[in-house]
């Protein structure tokens, strides 16, 4: 039946002649008709027919880039888009992903219309259920979140979820959420109306052609080859779907795509006894790993599995693709909690089981963006099951990307960027995305990490911290400590430890924050300096990089470790270790010497510790690593030295407003907007790269600032905890959404850090952001739907008691001195 | 009691005699199967160990705890079934016969292979190439004692021994000059190895150099087509035998290579090796390795045709052998407690010098300079040694021809043999393949709805037999050690025989090793009706 509605789709399509730009030829014959001449050049290749390069290619020539070919393998729509469950769900984690998704929506809604091709558009709305009050929880924070951009959505209970889809069991159901505005749609229909849309403006459409190459002379695209032919072009764009990856390495430069496929199941029934009427709502069950819509009066149900089967690791296979089978052993788990849902199900006829390959990324994030290593390649894949959600969206902003050089929204959490070498491996790809697939549904508490591609990078000291306590977390490939658990305490098991709520480590990292207060820790931060600023930033100073000069860029990762001593001692230790003084006289803040530490030499310390607290950082050789670690440690004992990790480090710096980079701040941040107008010498005369749009800035104001809050009339051990992506309210009125979030240990109290944004009361338009109007503000955090009251602090808040504590400590260390 | 079975296998590792009682029975089944366990050569090797055990449990238990470096807390690991899955899956290798080289025969449609070990390291070898200068698929089966010396040098070097007796006097001339100008070599053997099998590669040049004294023998016999299967077979076996024992009491330059040489003489290894070529199965044999066909008569009825003999203690046709070869004062003292003069349980085996040289040739080669207490090698002469030798690698060949009807052979190492009968290997290879066609519920047939498919799929999922393994062999390796006394698989007992720490697996089951090799009955039935 699935064939049949394709095929009555395809005849459809190719009776609106979406070809029109192409030498006409019926699709039918495809096999019969005579080889196509491809154009000899065109400003854009798009590869991939599926609905990411149909929306790419819709996209530019709704903006006015008409010389686009579009190339296809197969046939349009073929792929995973022809096998797309069709639900389109709004309610995602991240607000860009949200933004996209409510674009397609809208898009998607009025494509019949504008083109004319049924696209089984049905509003049907969509219902998330929660079997449990984290999961609930979990619902609400979307849901605070979905309101303040404006798509409808609400907390319901299960007696109105019963009414809203009368065949659900609602007996174990704690609660759940209704977003009424999502819809079902047939999403190969949806890429054949963009296709077609897309032909009608010119956009050239072959399918059958098989990208070989991809041309590249000097870091720049120059062209493509296929099976049947040449195309010079000055920009690609990979939307080869789980073929990306190949594809990528198709080129005299490789680019580095990570993604790899999962087999997908679902389930097709026939009609219900008496039809379901179209407007059905999707029913989401996570806890029970699931989804069901309406399909042709009966179901269409499947879901994501713990036991994922990752598929084409050797890349495209196709022994594999021939053994795509349904695997009903595999698919029990799902049917069974389908029926628990579902009870009267049982009769339903089952029409078949559709394995459909999805693919996954290790960061559960779609890829988009150009190439860091070749210009005028870009990319838009890597979906996470989310593509016809995304499709409208992401087609839009990568369009945006390619005419005007950046999307109107910030896209950076998704940039191709964000990852280095390592996500290219095979093995680890293939181990991620079995993590990836299963955590769709898993319940997201904060701060998790992935459990696999773990113990890649580590530092020299990683042995040495972990047999003292040290519980890890990963940042690219990167393991950093998190904190230590002394040796006499237990936690919980990490099953357990998930928690919306106060985590067990709380007292923990208390003690090593006042450690760091009052007397001096260390932290291992070997991967936070290199990984930071080179992947991120590297990219970037590669590009501004000037050719001619003998400046060279070089990844120094690997080749430092870098120690942070924070505290009141740090001094004493290092200068003890040293035989230098160590006075802020001799050594002010923000100022780098190389020395000796204990006998090593060529030691790079740093008066700074990322925090606002005194101390240094010390960059060391890796070779010397362990010899300066110990005698830290040997040395500090009697200053009261212990280790310390992550968790600490944030906590002191949100505590003192210091944003970072990568979570508070990105690409699209200015030093104006972040309090770091005193860093950036904007009137000494120096030019450099945006000194005029900061000036300009400085001018007109800024139009979003990055604002401190604490929180206060939260109950640290009985409120749920802030996490990031909080709305943050002013008198009542939505202006933005928090960052990062920590408890301050001196302040006693959660703090925030997010920007506030002036929307215009009448059009919803960004107005200029003053320190008055941040200051004459009353301020709430919405924690799940809660709303907590928040003081706004522009800048850091003093802490008299350590800085007092301070000055104590100068007059003994005098008195004894003497 | 069946859910105590694991548990007692893990606690009697510990040192509570009480337990033992309990278990008393069962214990001796274990007993039984360990007898067999071969090596008795050294006495103070580990075989000791078991030996006692066997006669007096409780007493070698404790000396087993006491041996044992495992902290007790590791008992209490039990695996997964996924870890079940993983373990007994990592040896596991499968070939179809597309795959291969075009010379293969088509009578051979794909083979699987699984090896678990027992002995820390493994014991067992197992070998599958294809001739590549005449027709042929070889399937071989080694199983070691005293040390994986022997087996692993066996297994390298029979093959190409085979594979050169094979070949017409033609194609050794080509060989032959070849080496003499220095050129390339023909390729010999296309080698079907599991990707972790390891190889000597430090002596190979050694070995080429005795396989080329082989061959330029083979030349001077003027046998224009080469010698037949049967005697090429024979003559391998032996002629690799008596070079492993010649190459030590020759001179030999290189400590590395001599070293390894005098652990490939004083350890042994048992072997059978299948030469598939169309409808032509030979099978030779030395020891107690075992080769079964699986045949299907035209009722559908499977039965079970052995196409070896175990040669050892409980084959009379072996000991009246012994008998014939050694003198009549030797009758009682030939065989004792069912071993060869009581030490060996395979009456035939490769190296093994100890029972093949006199006494004074063995003290004459150790007395070269050998640090025997290095190599683990111990000097040790059984009593009643008057006649050598004792021991043999001479093969039996047996030949079949291939009939339609056939449709698997299975070889395996005598760790599977211990604990499975002939018929029950057939058995369970038989449900594998019908458990490979109906693994997929027949959507068309039943008329199914989602209700009935959900308590079809949750009877499947209670019979464990949406985990069926993939590869036959590692589905007798699983019964094998899975299955309990009343032939029932145990999944608890499964998991605790795996979670046994090294050195005390061995005690409770063999090295196992498997081959099973699928055969293409419509080419054969084409070839027998063509012929």
């Amino acid at each position: 039946m699935l064939h049949r509605l394709l095929a009555a789709v395809r005849g459809r399509g190719s009776r609106r002649g979406w070809r029109k730009g192409s030498p006409a030829r019926g699709s039918a014959s495809a096999a019969a008709a005579p080889p196509v001449a491809l154009p000899a050049q065109a400003q854009v290749v798009v590869c991939g027919g599926g609905i990411m390069g149909t929306s790419v290619a819709y996209h530019l020539s709704k903006m006015g880039w008409k010389d686009v070919v579009l190339l296809e393998q197969g046939r349009l729509a073929a792929g995973s888009t022809r096998f797309c469950a069709g639900i389109l769900s709004t309610a995602r984690h991240l607000a860009i992903e949200q933004k996209m998704a409510d674009y397609s929506n809208k898009l998607y809604h009025q494509l019949e219309q504008e083109t004319g091709i049924q696209t089984g558009y049905t509003r049907t709305g969509s219902i998330f259920l929660a079997q449990t009050q984290d999961r609930l929880i979990s619902l609400k924070r979307i849901n605070s979140r979905l309101n303040v951009v404006g798509i409808p959505c609400e907390i319901v209970s299960p007696k109105k979820v019963a009414e809203l889809h009368p065949l659900l069991n609602v007996h174990d159901l704690v609660g759940a959420m209704h977003v009424p505005e999502d819809a079902v749609v047939s999403s190969a229909d949806v890429a054949l109306a963009l296709a077609s849309a897309a032909s009608q403006s010119g956009v050239q459409i072959y399918d059958r052609t098989s990208i070989l190459h991809v041309m590249v002379k000097r870091g720049q695209v120059t062209g493509v080859e296929t099976d049947k032919g040449q195309i010079q072009c000055q920009y690609f764009v990979n939307c080869a779907g789980q073929w990306a990856y190949e594809l990528g390495l198709c080129s005299e430069e490789p680019v580095s795509i990570p993604l790899h496929a999962c087999e997908h199941f679902y389930l097709l029934t026939r009609p219900w006894e008496t039809p379901l009427p179209s407007s059905t709502p999707t029913v989401v069950d996570a806890d029970g790993r699931i989804y069901i819509r309406n399909w042709q009066g009966g179901i269409l149900s499947g879901g994501f599995e713990k036991n994922p089967k990752p598929i084409f690791t050797e890349g495209k296979n196709q022994l594999e693709i021939q053994n795509l089978q349904e695997d009903w052993d595999h698919f029990e788990p799902l049917l069974s909690s389908l029926l628990r849902r579902m009870p009267q199900l049982e009769t339903l006829e089952i029409v078949k089981l559709v394995n459909c390959p999805e693919t996954f990324t290790p960061d559960m994030r779609c890829i988009m963006g150009e190439s860091p290593s070749v210009r005028g390649y870009f990319v838009l894949v890597g979906m996470n099951s989310a593509g016809l959600s995304f499709g409208g969206g992401a087609g839009k902003y990568l369009a945006e990307w390619m005419v005007h050089g950046y999307p109107s929204e910030n896209v950076w959490e998704l940039d191709l960027k964000r990852f280095g070498a390592l996500q290219s491996s095979r093995t680890f790809l293939r181990h991620r995305v079995m993590e990836v697939m299963p955590l769709l549904y898993d319940l997201k508490v904060p701060r998790w990490d992935f459990q696999t591609g773990r113990q890649l990078r580590t530092s020299p000291l990683y042995d040495r911290l972990d047999a003292q306590g040290a519980r890890w977390m990963e940042k690219h490939g990167f393991e950093r400590p998190k904190y230590f658990v002394p040796p006499d305490k237990d936690l919980l098991a990490l099953e357990q430890s998930k928690t919306f709520y106060k985590p067990d480590w709380f007292e923990i990292v208390e003690s090593e924050v006042k450690c760091c207060k009052e007397a001096v820790c260390v932290i291992d931060m070997s991967s936070f300096t290199k990984f930071e600023i080179t992947v991120h930033c590297w990219a970037w100073l590669k590009k501004y990089m000037p050719e001619d000069s003998n400046l060279i860029l070089e990844d120094v990762t690997w080749k430092y470790t870098a120690l942070n001593l924070i505290g009141p001692r740090a001094v004493d230790v290092l200068s003890e270790l040293s035989y230098a003084p160590m006075t802020p006289d001799h050594f002010p803040s923000l100022f780098c010497k190389e020395m000796s530490v204990g006998y090593a030499n060529g030691i790079r310390v740093m008066s700074m510790t990322h925090t606002g607290e005194p101390g240094f950082m010390l960059y060391i050789p890796i070779e010397y690593a362990l010899h300066v670690y110990n005698e830290v440690m040997s040395v500090g004992q009697k200053y009261g030295i212990r280790n310390a990790g992550y968790y600490a480090l944030r906590s002191l710096r949100i505590e003192k407003f210091f944003a970072f980079w990568g979570q508070d701040l990105n690409t699209l941040t200015t030093p104006l907007e972040c309090g770091g107008e005193s860093r950036v010498k904007l009137d000494k005369g120096v030019d450099f790269i945006g000194r005029d749009a900061l000036l300009q800035q400085r001018q007109n104001g800024v139009y979003k600032r990055l604002t401190m809050f604490i929180l206060d009339d939260h109950d640290t051990d009985l409120d749920l905890w802030p996490w990031w992506g909080e709305p943050i309210y002013r008198n009542g009125r939505y202006v933005g959404k928090t960052t990062s979030s920590a408890y301050g240990y001196t302040l006693e109290r959660h703090v925030c850090l997010g920007f506030v944004h002036n929307f215009s009361e009448d059009t919803g338009e960004e107005q200029v952001v003053t320190a008055d109007f941040i200051n004459r503000g009353e301020y709430e955090i919405d924690i799940a739907g809660h709303r907590f009251q928040a003081k706004a602090k522009l800048y850091p808040v003093p802490s008299l008691l350590t800085h007092k504590r301070r000055k104590e400590d100068v007059e003994l260390s005098d008195l004894h001195g003497k | 009691m069946s859910s105590t079975v694991s548990y007692w296998i893990l606690s009697s590792a510990r040192k509570t005699i009480a337990t033992l009682q309990g278990g008393q029975r069962l214990y001796s089944r274990y007993a039984s199967n360990r007898i067999k366990s071969k090596g008795r050569l050294f006495p103070q090797g580990p075989a000791t160990l078991k030996d006692h055990a066997a006669a007096c449990g409780g007493i070698a238990l404790q000396k087993a705890y006491r041996h044992t470096s495992t902290e007790e807390e590791d008992f209490h690991l039990q695996l997964s079934p996924e870890q079940v899955n993983e373990v007994l899956r990592a040896g596991e290798s499968a070939h179809k016969i597309l795959d291969l080289v075009s010379r293969a025969p088509d009578s051979v449609l794909r083979f699987e292979s699984n090896q678990l070990a027992a002995n820390s390291p493994v014991e067992d070898r197992g070998g599958i190439a294809a001739c590549l200068q005449t027709n042929g698929l070889l399937f071989g089966i080694f199983d070691g004692h005293g040390g994986h010396a022997c087996a692993q040098a066996v297994s390298e070097r029979l093959f190409y021994y085979v594979a050169v007796s094979l070949m017409s006097q033609q194609t050794l001339e080509q060989m032959e000059e070849a080496m003499e100008s220095m050129k390339p070599l023909l390729p010999i053997l296309q080698w079907l190895k599991h990707p972790g099998d390891s190889i000597y590669k430090d002596v190979t040049s050694v070995h080429l150099d005795h396989l080329r004294v082989y061959w330029q023998e083979l030349l001077n016999l003027q046998m224009e087509m080469g010698l037949n299967t049967e005697e090429a077979l024979m003559y391998s076996f032996q002629r690799l035998d008596s070079d492993i024992s010649l190459e030590i009491q020759a001179p030999l330059e290189d400590e590395m290579t001599r070293n390894l040489s005098l652990q490939v003489a004083f350890s042994g290894a048992t072997a059978c090796l299948a030469h598939i070529d169309g409808v032509h199965l030979h099978v030779a044999n030395a020891g107690d390795c075992r080769a079964i066909l699986g045949v299907q008569e035209d009722n559908g009825m499977w039965s079970c045709l052995p196409l070896t003999q175990d040669h050892n203690a409980w084959n009379p046709a072996e000991l009246s052998r012994l008998k014939r070869e050694h003198p009549e004062s030797e009758d009682k003292t030939v065989i004792m407690e069912n071993r060869l003069l009581g030490v060996l349980m395979p009456c035939r085996a490769f190296g093994d010098v100890q029972l093949k040289w006199s006494k004074e040739l063995q003290r004459g080669v150790l007395q070269r300079g050998f640090d025997t207490e290095a190599l683990n090698i111990y000097q040790f002469t059984p009593p009643h040694y008057y006649t050598p030798p004792y021991l043999t690698a001479r093969p039996e060949v047996t030949y079949h021809r291939l009939r339609p009807q056939d449709k698997f052979l299975v070889l395996a190492s005598d760790g599977l043999w211990d604990v499975l009968g002939n018929e029950d290997v057939v058995r369970l290879v038989v449900e594998h393949l019908a458990e490979e066609g109906q693994h997929k519920p027949d959507l068309a047939q039943k008329p199914t709805n989602l209700g009935l498919m959900q308590s079809l799929l949750q009877q499947r999922k209670a019979q464990g037999l949406h985990a069926a393994d993939q590869n036959a062999a590692t589905r007798l390796i699983r019964y094998a050690i899975g299955n309990n006394e009343y032939g029932e698989m145990e999944p608890e007992r499964l998991s605790a025989m795996l979670t046994l720490p090294e050195d005390l697996a061995r005690m409770y089951r063999d090295d196992i090793t498997v081959t099973v090799v699928y055969f293409n009955s419509d080419s054969i039935g084409a070839s027998s009706k063509g012929s």
